[in-house]
C-alpha cells in the first residue's frame, strides 16, 4: 500500500512544474534584476548592464537610493500616493459599510438590490485608462461638462479651469479611485455580512437593539478581519496606482500635484533620460515598503484551523513514537 | 407599532434617495460619453452635457479614424493577449492546485506556504527588471512576454486550491486509476469539468484584468502595430485630438464597448465572484 503511494507522489512535483518555472522566469529573476540595477549605473535607451560604464557602482553602491531618497519628485510622489490612497479609502470604506449593511439588513428589505448592486460595481470592470481620459474632458476648460454643469446651474459666472488647482486634480484622482472601489469593497463586506450567524442578528433585535446599535455592537466586530483584509489588499494596489494619476494629467498636473511612485518609476525609466538604475532603486524602495504590508496580509490570512491540525498531527506522532520506544524499552527489560 | 413603521418610512426614503444617486453617479458618466460620440465638435462646444444622442456618429468615426487611432486592431491585440492569458493562468493553476490536492509529496505544505507567500508580490514595481530581461533576450513587443507570465497566478491556485478540496473527492480519483487511466488523463477529463464554476469566475476576473492592463504593455509594447485597447486610448489625450471632442468620446466609448457587453451578460457571475474570493480570510 505504502509502496504505490510513494510511486503516485512524483506527480504532484510534475503538476507543479509549469507554475514554478513561470514563476522563476517572470517573477523571481526580474525581483533580482531590479535589486541589481538599482546598484549600477545603467541609463540611457537600448542600453543593458553589460555594456560599458553601466555596470555596478562599486564606488558608491548606495549612490541611486541616496539620490532616489532626497529627489524632491520622489518625496512628492511618496507623499501623493499614501495622500491620494487615504482620501479614497476612509470614505470608501465608509460608504461600502453603510450599503452592506443596509442591503443585508433583515428588517426591511430593499427592493432593486440585483440592480444596485450591478451598477455600484459596474465602474470597476472599466479600463481605468478609458475612465481616466473620460474624467479629464469632463473637467476640461473652458468647455467640458462639468463646467456647463457649473454654468447651467449658476454656480459659477464664467468657466473654471479646475485642474489648475493641486487640491481640486489630487481630489478627483482620489474620487475616481473611490467611485471605482466602493461597489467592490461593498460586495465584499456583504459577503461578510453573510457569513455571520444570523441568531447574533436575531438575539439583539430580540434585546431590543436599534438598527445602529445593532451595526456597532454586532456587524463591526465581527466584520474585523475581513476590513483589514481590505485594508491591506487596497493599500497594496493603492501603493501601484499608476493608470488614472498617468493619464488624467498631463505631466502630473500643477506642481506634481497627481504624481504617484509608480509613474515617477515610469517616468523615470521611459521617457527622458531613461535613468533605469534611479527607477530600479525607487522600485525596490516600493517593492520592500508593500512587501511588508503583504507580510501582515500573509500573518493575518493563515490557516489557523489547519496550522492547529499539523501541530495535533505532530504531538500524536511524538506520543506514538514515545509510546513505541517505551514498549520497545518494556520488551527488553 | 406604530411608531416604528414612521421611522422605517423615513429610512426607506433615506436609503432610495442615496442608492438612486449613487446609481446615477455611476451611469452618467457612462451615458454623457456614448451621448457625446454622437454629436460634433461644435455642438459639445456649446454644450458638453446633454442627454440625447445627436447624429454626427459617421463623421465622428472618420475623423477617429484618420488619425492613427486603430481601434480594430487594438480590439484584436488586446484580445489575443486576453484570451490566451487567461487561458494560461486558468489552465496552470487548476494543474498546480490539483499537484496540491491530490498527491502526498514532501514539499507538498512547504510548496503551498510558498504560494501564500508570493501571493501578493507587487509585479508593476518590478517592471523595470521585467523590461530589461525581455530586451535583452530581443522579445519586446513579442505579445508572447504578456501572455507566458500568466502561468504563475499565486492568488488563483490559491483560489482553486480552496475551491477543490469539497468538490473533488479523492474516490474518483481512485477508481479512475484503478479503470486504468493515466494520471494527466484523469485531471484532463474527471479534474477540469469539476472544477468548471471555479474556472469560469476565475475567467471572467482574469480576462478584465488582461484587456485593462495598462503598465506591462505601455512598456513592453513600442511598435504601433502591437498597441493594446489601453495604449490606444492613452494616444487620444494626445495634441492632435485636442478639439475633436466627438471623436476623442467616440474613441473611449469603443474600448468599453466591448465590458459593457460582457459585465452586462455576466453580471451575477461577476459580482457571486467576487463575493467567493473574499471569504477567505
Amino acid at each position: 500500500m505504502k509502496q504505490k503511494k510513494l510511486s503516485y507522489a512524483k506527480y504532484g512535483y510534475f503538476f507543479c512544474i509549469p507554475f514554478t518555472v513561470a514563476f522563476l522566469i517572470f517573477q523571481l529573476y526580474p525581483v533580482l534584476y531590479t535589486a541589481v540595477i538599482g546598484f549600477t549605473g545603467l541609463k540611457g535607451v537600448g542600453k543593458t548592464i553589460t555594456d560599458p560604464g553601466m555596470g555596478i557602482l562599486w564606488g558608491d553602491l548606495f549612490k541611486n537610493f541616496k539620490t532616489v531618497l532626497t529627489n524632491g519628485s520622489f518625496r512628492t510622489a511618496f507623499k501623493n500616493t499614501w495622500l491620494i490612497w487615504g482620501i479614497n479609502f476612509v470614505p470608501q470604506v465608509l460608504l461600502a459599510l453603510l450599503l452592506a449593511a443596509i442591503f443585508t439588513s433583515t428588517r426591511s428589505k430593499i427592493k432593486g438590490q440585483g440592480f444596485f448592486k450591478v451598477v455600484f460595481y459596474m465602474p470597476n470592470i472599466i479600463t481605468a485608462a478609458t475612465i481616466a481620459i473620460l474624467f479629464a474632458s469632463f473637467f476640461g476648460y473652458p468647455m467640458g461638462p462639468m463646467n456647463d454643469i457649473f454654468t447651467t446651474l449658476g454656480l459659477s459666472d464664467g468657466p473654471i479651469y479646475f485642474l489648475q488647482s493641486k487640491t481640486t486634480a489630487k481630489g478627483v484622482v482620489a474620487f475616481i479611485q473611490f467611485w471605482m472601489w466602493y461597489g467592490y469593497s461593498m460586495i465584499v463586506f456583504i459577503s461578510g455580512i453573510l457569513g455571520i450567524s444570523p441568531d447574533i442578528f436575531e438575539a439583539a433585535e430580540v434585546d431590543g437593539a436599534t438598527r445602529f446599535q445593532q451595526f456597532i455592537h454586532v456587524t463591526l466586530p465581527n466584520l474585523r478581519t475581513i476590513m483589514l483584509f481590505s485594508l491591506v489588499t487596497s493599500l497594496i494596489g493603492g501603493l501601484q496606482m499608476f493608470d488614472i494619476p498617468q493619464l488624467f494629467i498631463v505631466k502630473s498636473g500643477p506642481d506634481n500635484a497627481t504624481l504617484t511612485t509608480s509613474c515617477f518609476i515610469y517616468n523615470q525609466a521611459f521617457s527622458g533620460s531613461y535613468m533605469y538604475n534611479r527607477a530600479a532603486a525607487a522600485s525596490m524602495i516600493m517593492f520592500l515598503i508593500i512587501c511588508l504590508c503583504s507580510a501582515v496580509l500573509f500573518y493575518l490570512m493563515r490557516d489557523k484551523d489547519e496550522v492547529a491540525l499539523h501541530k495535533i498531527v505532530k504531538q500524536q506522532e511524538k506520543e506514538y513514537k514515545k509510546k513505541l520506544k517505551l514498549e520497545k524499552q518494556g520488551g527488553r527489560a | 407599532m406604530h411608531t416604528k413603521k414612521r421611522t422605517s418610512a423615513g429610512y426607506l426614503i433615506f436609503v432610495y434617495i442615496l442608492c438612486v444617486f449613487l446609481a446615477v453617479l455611476s451611469i452618467f458618466p457612462f451615458w454623457v460619453m456614448l451621448v457625446n460620440a454622437t454629436r460634433s465638435t461644435t455642438e459639445i462646444q456649446q454644450h458638453a452635457v446633454s442627454l440625447l444622442p445627436s447624429k454626427f456618429l459617421m463623421n465622428n468615426w472618420k475623423i477617429l479614424w484618420g488619425k492613427s487611432f486603430d481601434p480594430i486592431r487594438g480590439f484584436m491585440n488586446s484580445m489575443i493577449i486576453s484570451v490566451f492569458a487567461t487561458a494560461c493562468s486558468v489552465y496552470f493553476s487548476t494543474l498546480t492546485a490539483y499537484g496540491i490536492v491530490v498527491y502526498n509529496w514532501k514539499l507538498r505544505r512547504a510548496f503551498f506556504t510558498f504560494i501564500m507567500a508570493v501571493m501578493m508580490i507587487p509585479g508593476q514595481v518590478v517592471m523595470i527588471g521585467f523590461y530589461q530581461m525581455v530586451y535583452k533576450v530581443g522579445l519586446t513587443n513579442n505579445l508572447l512576454m504578456l501572455i507566458l507570465p500568466a502561468i504563475q497566478a499565486p492568488a488563483m491556485v490559491f483560489f482553486m486550491r480552496q475551491y477543490m478540496l469539497p468538490a473533488l473527492s479523492l474516490e474518483i480519483v481512485q477508481s479512475a486509476r484503478i479503470d486504468g487511466a493515466k494520471e494527466f488523463y484523469i485531471f484532463n477529463r474527471i479534474a477540469l469539468p469539476i472544477m468548471k464554476p471555479a474556472i469560469a469566475t476565475q475567467a471572467i476576473f482574469s480576462f478584465v484584468t488582461n484587456w485593462n492592463n495598462l503598465f506591462a504593455p505601455l512598456v513592453l509594447l513600442t511598435d504601433q502595430k502591437n498597441y493594446t485597447m489601453p495604449i490606444m486610448v492613452s494616444l487620444l489625450k494626445g495634441d492632435i485630438y485636442k478639439t475633436e471632442f466627438g471623436s476623442i468620446y467616440l474613441g473611449l466609448s469603443l474600448t468599453v464597448l466591448p465590458l459593457f457587453v460582457v459585465y452586462f451578460l455576466l453580471s451575477k457571475y461577476i459580482i457571486a465572484g467576487v463575493a467567493l474570493g473574499s471569504v477567505k480570510g
